[in-house]
């Protein structure tokens, strides 16, 4: 149960927040090449700042910026963005998930190309690890009725 | 019982510490795992993947078949998370 926390300190400093935790969360995706981080990391930060949307802010309110479904198309999507640019790879004469071919699609030299698979499939984990992570807040802490009918759920 | 217990758990860690000493030093570079791929990584991942950070080009493009599992595997817990638990209104 996600009641909006009754607390404008709370609520401002979470709305304030927020658009600079989904910024360093894209950070530490897209410069996973040059320092650490990635997919997963980056994914976990932007699920987290979801969720801190969530308890501060309430279900109801929160739920009209990202639907469920939504949330489950995401966490499909970024698989599906994985597991297409494998075969992408494989359309252009290579092997599964041999980014080098890429080369051939985007006019690059082939290091080039590897380095900008690596990226693209980075972006696919994080979306699935940001849309699992919402989605598994959202399930376990609602109990599984993400409180479609508010007037009989009175817990 | 207790003895028992204590003797079993000196004998196990007497048997698994033995089995450390065949082990090689650590950071040693003659090892079998640092002979075998290693090298090619560290010596020829910015030129071949154009990444600074080899343990992205590892996980991202050595590896990366080991990585969509793990995505997969991610997914395949959010999915199961939402079958087990996700409740439909009653009509």
């Amino acid at each position: 149960m996600i009641r909006a926390y009754d607390d404008i300190i709370v609520k401002t400093i979470a709305r304030i927040l927020t658009p600079f935790i989904q910024i360093f969360a894209l950070y530490v995706i897209m410069h996973g090449h040059h320092s650490p981080g990635g997919g997963f990391q980056g994914g976990v930060i932007l699920g987290a700042s979801l969720i801190l949307l969530f308890i501060t802010h309430g279900l109801k309110e929160t739920k009209k910026r990202i639907t469920e479904k939504g949330i489950a198309v995401l966490s499909s999507l970024g698989v599906l963005i994985y597991s297409g640019i494998g075969l992408l790879c494989i359309i252009l004469l290579g092997n599964y998930l041999d980014y080098g071919k890429l080369s051939k699609l985007l006019h690059i030299v082939p290091a080039e190309a590897r380095s900008l698979g690596i990226l693209g499939i980075e972006i696919g984990v994080g979306i699935t690890v940001m849309a699992v992570m919402v989605s598994i807040f959202l399930n376990i802490s609602t109990g599984g009725t993400l409180l479609e009918d508010e007037e009989d759920n009175t817990r | 019982m207790r003895i028992l217990s204590l003797i079993i758990v000196i004998l196990t860690a007497a048997v698994l510490i033995y089995g450390t000493l065949d082990m090689p030093d650590c950071a040693n570079p003659d090892t079998p795992a640092s002979q075998h791929v290693s090298p090619r990584y560290v010596t020829r991942a910015m030129e071949e993947t154009a990444t600074h950070n080899i343990v992205t080009s590892v996980l991202g493009d050595y590896r990366g078949y080991d990585t969509l599992g793990e995505t997969t595997v991610i997914f395949s817990a959010g999915m199961a998370c939402i079958l087990i638990l996700r409740k439909r209104r009653r009509q």
